[in-house]
Parts: C-alpha cells; structure tokens; sequence
C-alpha cells in the first residue's frame, strides 16, 4: 500500500510555505525567482497526488502544462531582471521603489 | 341668491386680475373707474343679498363654490356662508370701500404707480370678502392672510421710504404672530371635533371640554389681537400710518382692523363654553382702549391720534364680545367705520390741502378755508366723542351699557376711556380746524382749498351716515333693528339679559356728562396753546416704551442670536464640519496613499496575507 | 508503527523524497550565495521528481530532470554569472519594518489552514475516471501523451505559442541600447 496522499499534500503545503516565506524575506531577485520555483513545484505536487488518488490523468497533464509555462516565465523574467539591473551593480528589488504613492 | 353672492365675492378679484393684466395702457380715470366701479357693484348686488336673504325661509345659506380640500377626513369645501352677520359685513364692507375707491381717484392723482394703488386696495377688498363670507375657517383664514399681505403692500406703498418700508415689515410680522394663534385654534377645532366648517362646529361644539375650549378661545384671542391691533399687538398700527391716507381709512380704521372681533364674533358659540376666555377678551379690550387714549393725548402727528383712536375704539368692541354683547359690538364696528373712515378721509383732505403736512402744531384755522371738509369733520368729531344724536353715542352706549351689567370695574375703565377719547378729539379739532393759522411755510403764503368733488363727496355721505347710523339700533327698538336682524347668527348662544329702562336712562346720562366733560376740558386747555409740557408726557408720547420693551426683550436679543449664529456657528461649527469632512477624507487618502510604498516586498506580502485571509474563511466555512 | 501499515519501501521513497525536498528549499530561502542557492534549488527538484516517480509519474519526473533541473536552473546560472551578483546578500539586516514577522505569521497561517482543510474535508474517494484514466494499462507516457494531444490539445498548441512569444521576448529585453555593440560583433 502506497503511503497515503495526505502526506505527500502535507508536504506540499510546507514546500510551498517556505518558498512563500523565501520569496517576502529574501531582497536579491533572482533568489526570489527561486522561490518562486519551488512554490510552483509544490504546485505540481500536488496535481501529481491528485492524479494519482483521482486515478485521472488530467492532473498530470496539467502539470505538464505549468512546467511549459514555468519555463517560458522564467525565461521573460530572467531577461527583465537582466535588462534592469544591467544598470545597477545590485539586485537588491528594494532599490525598484520609484513607483511609491 | 347664491349668484348675487358669488357675484359680490368675486367682482373685486375681477377688478384686481383685468387692472393687474390690462390696466397698464389705461389712463388715470380708466383706471379708478374701474376699481371703483367693481366695488360699487358688489355693494349692490350686496344689497340685492341682503334684501333676498330677509325674505328667505332660512337665515342661513350656504354656496358651495368647488371642493377644495379632501384628505382623509378632512374636508374643506369653497363655500360661502351667506347668514346675517356675514352680509352686514359685506354691506359696510363693499359701501365703505367703494367710497374710499372714489376718494383716492383724487387723492392719488399724479401719484407715482396710480393703477398700483387701486390693483392692491381691490385685492384688499376681495381678501376682506372672502374672509367674511367664507363658511369655513380655513377660506377665511386665507382671506385673513389676504388683508395681512395687501395691507403690508400698501403700507409700503411709498417703499422707497425707509420708514414706510419698515412699517409695513412691521405690520406683517404682527399679523404673522397672530396668524400661529389662528391655526393653534383650528388644530385644536379639528383635533377635537373633526370638521372646520362653521356650522358644524356649532352643533359639535358642545362636546368640547372646558379646557380645550378656553384654549381655543385664547388662540383665537392671540389672533384677534394681531389683526386688530389689540394688546400686545398693537405697535404696528401706529406705524402703519406712514400709508396713504386712503389706506389708513380703509384697512385700519374700517376694516382689516375689524375683522379679529368678526372673528370672535363669528365663533361665539365656542367663546360661550369658556368663562375665563371671555373675561380674558373683555379685560384685553378695556385695557386696551384706555392705554390707547391715553397715549393719543400726546400724540403730535394727525394720523397718529386717529390711529391710537382706532385702537381705542376696537378695544371697546373687544371689550363688548368679551362680556357677550356680540351685536353691540357690531354695532359700535358699523358706526365706527362711518365715522372713522370720514376722520381719516378728513384729514387727508386737510394734508392733501397743506401740502404734506400732519403735524397738528403747523395746522389751525383751517375752518375758514375747507367748506365742506370742515362740517364733516365736525360731525365726525360729535360722534366720536359719544354727543347724541349721532350714532357714536347710540353705539358706545349700547356697549357700555352691556358691559355694566357684566363688570363694573370694566364699565368704569369704560368711562374714563370715553373722557379721555372726547379730550383727545378735541383737542386734535381744536389744533387743526381753530385757532392761530400756523401753517402758511407749507403752503407758501397761499390759502389753502378745498379738495375735488371726487374727494368731498365721500365725506359727505359719510357724514351722513354718521347722523343717521344711530337709526341701526335704537334702544327702544331694539328687537326690530339691528340686533333683532343678526340674534340668529347668535341664537345659538343664550342672549344677555337687558337692564331695565331706568338704569338705561341712567347710564345713558352718565355717558353725556363724560363725553361733555372731556369736551370742556379740553377745550379750556387748548384753546390759546399748541403744546404743553404738563398735559403731553413724553412716557405717553412714546407709547408707554413699550415698542422699546419688545425691543429690549425680544428684538435685541434675536438679533443677537443671530448675530451669534453668523459669528460663530457659521464658521465654527458648520463651515468646519463641511470643511472636516474634506480634511478628514484628504487625510485618511495621504494615510492610505503610504501603502503603495513602491516596495515590492510589500506588495506581495499583501498578496500573501489575503491569501491567509481567504484560507482562514475556509477553514471556518468547512469547520 | 507506519511501517507497519503502509509497506515500507513506500515509506522510504517518501522519507527521501521529503528529506531532499524540505532541504533544499529551506537551503534555498536561507543561503547567502546565489549560486549555493541554485544548487540547493537543484536538489529540491531531484527530491520532487523522486516524488513524482513514486506517484506514477514517471514521465513528469523525466521531464522534471531534464527541463527544470538541466534547462531553467542553468539559465539561473547563466544570469548570475553574467550580472556578476554571486557576492554576498546581507541577510541579517531587514530594512522593512515588521515584513519578516508578518511574513511568517501569514504563511504559517496559510500553510496550517491548508493543512486543516486536508485534514477535516471529506476524500472524494468516486470512482476512478474512465476516459481518462491513470494507468489503462497503455503505460504513462502513452496515456499522458494520448490526453495532451487529444483532451488538451487546444492548451498544447497555446503553448507552444506561449513558448515562441517568450523566447522573442527575452531576446528583445536581453538586447542591449543602440546598435553599436551589434555593428562591432557582426
């Protein structure tokens, strides 16, 4: 008997709390880019379990899906993050406040 | 008949619509002749009523016109109450009024706004009708109302003068005061018997509790004081003289003034279930009538005196009602209109003759050169001061004598009153008519002269009247004349009880020897003098302070008040909490414009804590 | 004990797959070099494709390897090394007020009711799907690939398309202003 799907959802829910956690308290931009891989990981995950409790293969190929759109996003974010902070020598996002009030 | 009443009714309101409408092209004559005409044509066909209504089978006739009102319980038609006191109130109404109407064609000539004049005093006319013939109380409050605006109109009539301006401010914020004790008296009538309608609170009114029917009475009596310049009031009527003449003929001596005790009169059905609202009426008409006389003693200007003597005299008439004497009371209001009218008129005469002068000390002499002007005044000067056989003596007679049988501290106030009206009528006789010619600067060294027909011929029926009106009610044919024609309107009271004929002979004696006396007396003071700092007081000149008193009392500090509310409240309270509003709203915007700290961080965290939110939602939902 | 009800090979592919998974995230959040941060990214990824496996995914699991773990986290790499920011953050010093603590109470808050509405929701426990069902038998990739290129067809090719705009994208962003860099290497 396969461990139950719970754990495996209780898992996601934690890998996804840090990589939320990582992503409110870490200032350099592409370690929150990171994070925000692992929270999609979590993301797929959890689908995965799903699929396999559901016995629906829908779930599986949704994850197919998000990890096509993960990459396409990672790539369009990591080319912004090169074209902002070419000028700066830090990536520290605290520094990107010109849109405050 | 109901047409002829209805004709009488509304021919004045047509006069004032075509002149108001039409009259702009028309020429000085068009003009008075049609005011006049109108007027005149209602008193005949007034006398056409009043002779229909003696033949008909019941002595009271009811128009209805068009419903009015309807609301829910409350239903107050358009209809007019033709019965014996309302077509004796036409008919000296209309007769006056078209006597007046034909006076100011000559008066007026070449005033400023001629048509004006007459477009108001036909309005007047209508409103006084209105008031008198309406069945119900809400239509004579609406000519109640009437009167008040057409009197300040044509107090006012000079406006660009700041005296006459404020004048006929002051006359309509009096009548306003009144008015609130009118309406308390139909909430009262309505809250409790469920109909306006006169005849019907007639027959209900003995369901009425004492309380609730002294209430109603004073409200009544607040009213009556407004309108007829009763204590406290009065003040305006004085100042009302700034009018024309004309005005101060009509509407404050014949009619406006009258129709607080046509009120009374009216509901005396209600003022017969409260003892204390009569005593009340009558010690506010004694009171009234001797302070009046006793301020026109000192009075300088003409119209002045007679407007304290119009005062004086309603008094009398309120003092009548208040005892229950409610004929006498119409009496003394019909005879006192003849001959306060021809007062006035007289004495417009003598000011249209020196140019604008009403000071009596810049007067005298004047028999000599107005023919006409002065016998009228003379009769009217007898009458007024209670010489038989004119109808002043019949009239105040008739009411002093009620009044002895009911009280007779009031009766003796009564008397005293009397010598005191005969002094000062007197007196203003003697410092206009005889004496020294003191007026020559006004007319520039020119003789003065008797006014145009259209001025003198009203004086003369007036003066007529004034001998013949006694005629009206005699005390021996007392059940034939007047009283006998109108004990119907007031069958539903129980009539007052009359002395025997000695004690009529008897006070009909004392009434002679006080009017003879004040006569004499003023005569010995003033025949050689124009003032005198011993018989004039300063106090009486002033109206006994008491326009000063309401000043003190209530002008000063309403305005202050006000003065308040412009100085603080208006900034401090309602400016700041309008202006807080915004501050408060600007404010609470620069506080939530720091939440868009341009800190990415933050945004997501928000983004993270409303996630927390909703999941805490579910959680509670699914637990 | 749970090996006693559940069999234990299970239990341990479990064990390993969360152990490498809880490792390197907090590796992740917690590293100061990014580039020890990208490998413990790394290893994050290997222990949920391990996950993956164990839940018969066997195909995500390869595609997990090969495009996260070979294609997105080189890329990271690539850019770390080109903006030369593999110095070190000051992780110590929060300038913002109060985020940290908020921050911790609003994901715990998040995670704990995730977990609470797991644990008290009823288990759809229905009848297993028919047309498309996990395993017919057919093998994974085969039923994988019959539900993308049938059921989700539309979603594939929006992706593919997806895939296109992206990469223009990054290329346009990437470039650098004026023309005179391109005229040099050309």
């Amino acid at each position: 008997m396969n461990v139950p799907a719970a754990w495996y959802l209780i898992l996601a829910a934690v890998l996804f709390g840090i990589g939320a956690f990582g992503l409110l308290t870490r200032r350099s931009a592409l370690i929150m880019f990171m994070c925000i891989e692992l929270m999609l990981n979590a993301v797929n995950l959890t689908f995965v379990t799903f699929a396999r409790t559901l016995s629906d293969i829908s779930g599986q190929a949704i994850v197919f899906f998000v990890m096509v759109v993960a990459a396409a996003e990672v790539t369009v974010g990591l080319g912004i993050v090169v074209s902002v902070f070419r000028r700066r020598s830090s990536t520290s996002v605290d520094e990107l406040s010109e849109m405050k009030g | 008949m109901s047409t002829a009443a209805t004709l009488v009714l509304l021919l004045p309101l047509c006069g004032f619509l075509s002149l108001l409408l039409l009259g702009r092209d028309l020429s000085e004559k068009q003009v008075g002749a049609i005011g006049t005409g109108v007027v005149a044509s209602s008193f005949v066909l007034a006398v056409v009523t009043f002779v229909l209504l003696t033949h008909h089978s019941s002595r009271e006739v009811t128009v209805n016109l068009f419903a009015w009102i309807s609301v829910g319980t409350l239903h107050v038609p358009a209809a007019l109450l033709v019965d014996p006191l309302s077509i004796t109130m036409c008919l000296f109404v209309t007769g006056i009024s078209a006597l007046i109407h034909l006076y100011s064609i000559g008066y007026m000539h070449t005033e400023r706004d001629f048509r004006k004049f007459f477009i108001y005093l036909n309005l007047f006319v209508f409103s006084m009708l209105l008031l008198v013939l309406a069945n119900n109380l809400v239509l004579t409050f609406v000519g109640w109302e009437g009167v008040g605006l057409c009197s300040y109109w044509l107090i006012s009539y000079y406006f660009d003068r700041d005296s006459a301006a404020s004048a006929g401010q002051k006359a309509f914020i009096y009548n306003r005061l009144g008015d609130t004790g009118m309406l308390i008296a139909m909430f009262l009538l309505f809250s409790r018997l469920h109909t306006l309608t006169y005849l019907a609170i007639f027959e209900r009114a003995g369901t009425l509790t004492p309380t609730v029917a002294t209430l109603v009475v004073l409200a009544l009596l607040f009213a009556a004081t407004g309108k007829s310049a009763q204590i406290p009031l009065f003040n305006w009527l004085p100042d009302a003289m700034e009018g024309p003449t004309p005005v101060s003929a009509l509407i404050h001596a014949a009619t406006m003034v009258t129709a607080g005790v046509y009120l009374l009169v009216r509901m005396s059905p209600v003022l017969a279930l409260s003892h204390s609202g009569r005593i009340t009426i009558a010690v506010i008409g004694g009171v009234t009538a001797f302070v009046a006389a006793t301020i026109a003693t000192s009075q300088k200007d003409i119209k002045k005196v007679l407007a304290f003597s119009t005062i004086s005299q309603i008094g009398y008439m309120v003092l009548a009602v208040g005892v229950g004497a409610y004929s006498a009371a119409i009496f003394l209001m019909i005879s006192h209109a003849f001959f306060k009218a021809l007062l006035f008129l007289g004495s417009g005469s003598v000011i249209h003759a020196l140019n604008g002068e009403q000071d009596m000390r810049k007067m005298g002499g004047l028999h000599k050169y107005l023919p006409l002007t002065f016998p009228t005044f003379l009769i009217a000067w007898l009458a007024i001061s209670g010489i038989p056989p004119f109808a002043g003596f019949w009239s105040k007679g008739d009411v002093l004598t009620n009044v002895f049988e009911h009280n007779k501290a009031l009766w003796a106030l009564g008397i005293l009153t009397a010598i005191l009206t005969a002094y000062y009528m007197t007196r203003l006789f003697i410092l206009t008519f005889l004496g020294t010619e003191r007026f020559r600067e006004d007319t520039e060294g020119h003789d003065p002269h008797e006014s145009t027909w259209l001025m003198t011929a009203p004086l003369i029926v007036l003066a007529v009247l004034t001998v013949l009106g006694g005629v009206l009610d005699l005390p021996w044919l007392h059940h034939d004349s007047l009283a006998g024609f109108l004990a119907p309107t007031f069958g539903y009271v129980a009539a007052g009880g009359h002395a025997d004929t000695v004690a009529q002979y008897g006070l009909a004696l004392v009434d002679v020897v006080a009017a003879v006396f004040g006569l004499l007396a003023a005569f010995s003071i003033w025949r050689n003098i124009t003032e005198s700092s011993r018989y004039e007081s300063s106090f009486l000149e002033h109206v006994w302070h008491w326009d000063d008193f309401y000043d003190a009392t209530i002008g000063r500090p309403l305005t202050d008040a006000a003065q308040f509310g412009d100085d603080v409240i208006e900034p401090k309270v309602i400016d700041r909490a309008v202006t807080g509003l915004v501050v408060g709203v600007r404010r609470s915007a620069e506080g939530l414009r720091k939440v868009q700290s341009g800190f990415l961080r933050h945004y997501a965290l928000a983004i993270v804590l409303g996630l927390a939110v909703v999941i805490v939602f579910l959680v509670a939902r699914v637990g | 004990m749970i090996a006693t009800t559940y069999a234990i090979q299970w239990v341990l592919i479990f064990a390993t797959s969360a152990l490498l998974i809880l490792v390197g995230a907090v590796g992740v959040i917690a590293v100061k070099n990014p580039v020890h941060a990208a490998l413990c990214l790394i290893m994050t990824l290997l222990g949920v494709a391990v996950a993956f496996v164990a839940q018969s995914a066997d195909f995500l699991a390869a595609v997990q390897i090969i495009v996260y773990a070979g294609a997105i986290v080189v890329l990271f790499l690539f850019v770390i090394m080109f903006l030369g920011v593999d110095r070190r953050e000051h992780i110590h010093f929060e300038p913002l007020v109060g985020q940290r603590a908020f921050a911790a109470g609003g994901v715990a808050i998040t995670v704990g009711g995730l977990i609470v509405l797991m644990a008290r929701s009823d288990w759809v426990s229905g009848a297993s799907s028919v047309t498309t069902k996990l395993s017919s038998g057919a093998g994974n990739v085969r039923e994988l690939g019959t539900a993308v290129f049938t059921t989700y067809l539309f979603a594939f090719e929006a992706t593919a398309a997806l895939l296109i705009i992206a990469v223009v994208g990054a290329v346009l962003l990437a470039r650098r202003e004026g023309s005179t860099e391109g005229e040099e290497s050309a």
